[in-house]
């Protein structure tokens, strides 16, 4: 495989607040290839923000490097663009001037006319004409996610990296701009990597999911590849005969695996060739009709909670 | 600080009310009607006939109207060192103090830049900081003098020197507190040192910056008057003790009224401007 990014060895500590460092995550290996969407998932302060900053070039390992079209990174880029965690939108600037910032930045020598013209397709492109004169604190937080989207692709980078970017988002929107990056990174051959919590997201959007074990001490346990057609429309995907075997992996992973990788594991655990699975729908066939209704049953107590439905029968009852 | 209306009208009320009680009060208080007895004779005279006539010395409000009314019909007239319009003595001080203050504004923000972002700087100049901040800009005054050996220019150096400490620690303060985001944003997109400073932590830095300089044109204001009576010859703070030398309480009373409004409205122009800067998050 041809290794566009190229992750070797990192790893990164942060003093302790009581003397010494604790080490967040150790010798991570990982390669990407161009045109490849990876996505990571992970338990929550397991190092993947870190690791992000880290291929931005806004962080530096302790140690390892990470080399990106065999050069190694030693600064941020404009060829890598940042859709960050908490929007860092600049909040004395309106929409607009949010994403004109990034565009100016791009293309130095472009007019005014030129790039407000450029920064407007992309607002409107994320949804949010008729808001370019809003100013941040004017914004819900999925229009400020927008924004940080827009201000990412404006720039039209060779590398997105995000960090949790559809999270704020209602279900309707996030679907939307699920479609516009995937579109976009496929048409254009964007390289991407990106941080999510939601398993359905990631088998949507990516081609490989990483799945790190919990901190302190995080690594790469495995690479998922998704075995689901590239041609996958978001309408349909989960209708795949494979899709629940991808999704229950994963979902056991950060049940269950997440936490005793580690001491299963040991030290005989190769950091450096990480496994890579394909799951299937054959091996463990009754395991994934369980999932299933778990999961249905999931979201039958989601809807009942959060919409005060009356309670119905549970489906695995029913059955 | 957004009141309803009905606060507001409320409070406009009591205002007024409290003004005319003062003025009242302070009528009623001049209006002294008992002779004033025992008197020495010489020093009758030299208080004038208001004195003897047993009239209370200390002008009520409406020997004051008067004399503001003179004053505002003729506020340039010039007669030579010791009788200028109150409007002139008044020009000669703002003017210094925009000299002195502006003269900070050059000092200060771009060394504050230099202290907010070099760590190194912030230490190697905290101490010196320390030890000059404290200092009573009038103790300055003889040093100047003697240096520049120009009233004037001594002047505008006191009230650079007490305007350029505000300034300088709220702008290293501000710089030094800009958030890491918004610095990681212009350092994604390649931004050069140049264009970062005006483009992220200028505006960041802003609203501190402004109130730093809201501080600082409030001290110079204070300072000016104490640095004109020093050093004599023109400007509002002369102007106060000239009067006070010549007996004229009513000048007196004028001049603070006057130094009031000009401090209020030096410092809401600052408040304005701090305002625009300010953007909600
Ligand atoms: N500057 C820092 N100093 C000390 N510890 C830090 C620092 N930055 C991050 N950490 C620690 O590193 C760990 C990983 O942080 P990181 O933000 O990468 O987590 P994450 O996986 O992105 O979590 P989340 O899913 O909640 O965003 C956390 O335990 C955090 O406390
Ligand atoms: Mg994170």
């Amino acid at each position: 495989m041809e290794k566009f990014i190229a992750i070797e060895g990192i790893t990164k500590r942060f003093p302790a607040p009581g003397g010494g460092t604790t080490t967040v995550f150790e010798d991570l290996w990982l390669s990407m290839a161009r045109g490849e969407f990876t996505c990571v998932i992970g338990h929550s302060g397991c190092g993947k923000t870190t690791v992000l900053n880290i291929l931005a070039g806004l962080d530096v390992p302790s140690e390892g490097a990470v080399i990106v079209d065999n050069k190694a990174i030693e600064g941020p880029s404009l060829d890598r663009a940042v859709i960050f965690q908490g929007h860092s939108l600049l909040p004395w600037r309106t929409v607009m001037g949010n994403v004109s910032y990034a565009v100016s930045s791009k293309w130095r020598r472009l007019s005014a006319k030129d790039v407000t013209e450029h920064a407007q397709q992309v607002i409107d492109l994320v949804g949010l004409t008729g808001a370019e004169h809003k100013h941040p604190s004017e914004l819900s937080g999925g229009m400020k996610q927008r924004v940080g989207i827009a201000r990412a692709l404006s720039i039209e980078p060779k590398i997105m990296l995000m960090d949790e970017p559809f999270s704020a988002l209602d279900a309707l929107t996030r679907g939307t701009l699920q479609d516009e990056v995937r579109r976009i990174c496929l048409t254009t051959g964007q390289t991407a990597f990106m941080i999510t919590h939601d398993v359905d997201e990631a088998i949507y959007l990516s081609d490989r999911i990483v799945l790190m074990t919990n901190g302190p001490g995080a690594v790469i346990a495995e690479i998922v590849e998704n075995p689901l057609p590239k041609d996958r429309k978001r309408t349909d995907f989960h209708k795949h005969p494979r899709y629940y075997g991808v999704r229950n992996h994963i979902i056991d992973f950060l049940v269950t695996r997440s936490k005793s990788f580690a001491a299963e594991q040991g030290a005989t655990f190769d950091r450096r060739n990480v496994p890579v699975v394909r799951p299937s729908t054959s091996s463990s066939h009754d395991g994934d009709i369980d999932g299933l209704v778990t999961s249905i049953n999931r979201q039958v107590r989601l809807l009942n909670t959060t919409k005060k439905m009356p309670r119905g029968k549970s489906l695995k009852e029913r059955l | 600080m957004n009141a309803s209306p009905g606060v507001r009208l409320a409070a406009a009320f009591v205002s007024v009310v409290i003004f005319i009680v003062f003025i009242a009060a302070w009528h009623a208080a001049t209006q002294g009607t008992s002779a004033v007895q025992g008197m020495d004779p010489e020093y009758a005279k030299l208080m004038g006939i208001t004195a003897t006539s047993g009239k209370s010395p200390m002008p009520g409000p409406l020997d004051v109207g008067a004399k503001l009314w003179e004053h505002l019909k003729q506020p340039f007239y010039d007669k030579g060192p010791n009788d200028k319009g109150i409007g002139i003595q008044l020009g000669y001080s703002i003017l210094r103090v925009l000299l002195g203050y502006l003269l900070a504004v050059l000092v200060a923000i771009p060394l504050g830049f230099l202290i907010g972002m070099s760590a190194v700087m912030s230490r190697a100049l905290d101490p010196f900081i320390q030890v000059l901040k404290p200092i009573s800009p009038l103790a300055w005054m003889p040093l100047a003098l003697y240096t520049i050996k120009d009233s004037s220019l001594s002047a505008i150096f006191v009230i650079f020197i007490c305007s350029v400490w505000p300034m300088l620690i709220n702008t290293a303060f501000g710089v030094a507190a800009v958030r890491k985001e918004w610095l990681n944003v212009a350092r994604t997109l390649e931004v050069g040192a140049i264009r970062r400073a005006f483009t992220i932590v200028l505006p960041a830095a802003a609203p501190t910056i402004l109130t730093g300089m809201r501080i600082s044109i409030g001290i110079a204001w204070l300072v000016i008057v104490a640095a004109e009576m020093l050093v004599g010859g023109t400007g509002i703070g002369y102007f106060v003790w000239n009067e006070w030398n010549n007996l004229s309480i009513t000048n007196v009373i004028i001049a603070i009224l006057v130094i009031g409004l000009v401090g209020m409205v030096l410092d809401q122009i600052l408040a304005r401007i701090a305002r625009s800067v300010t953007f909600p998050e």
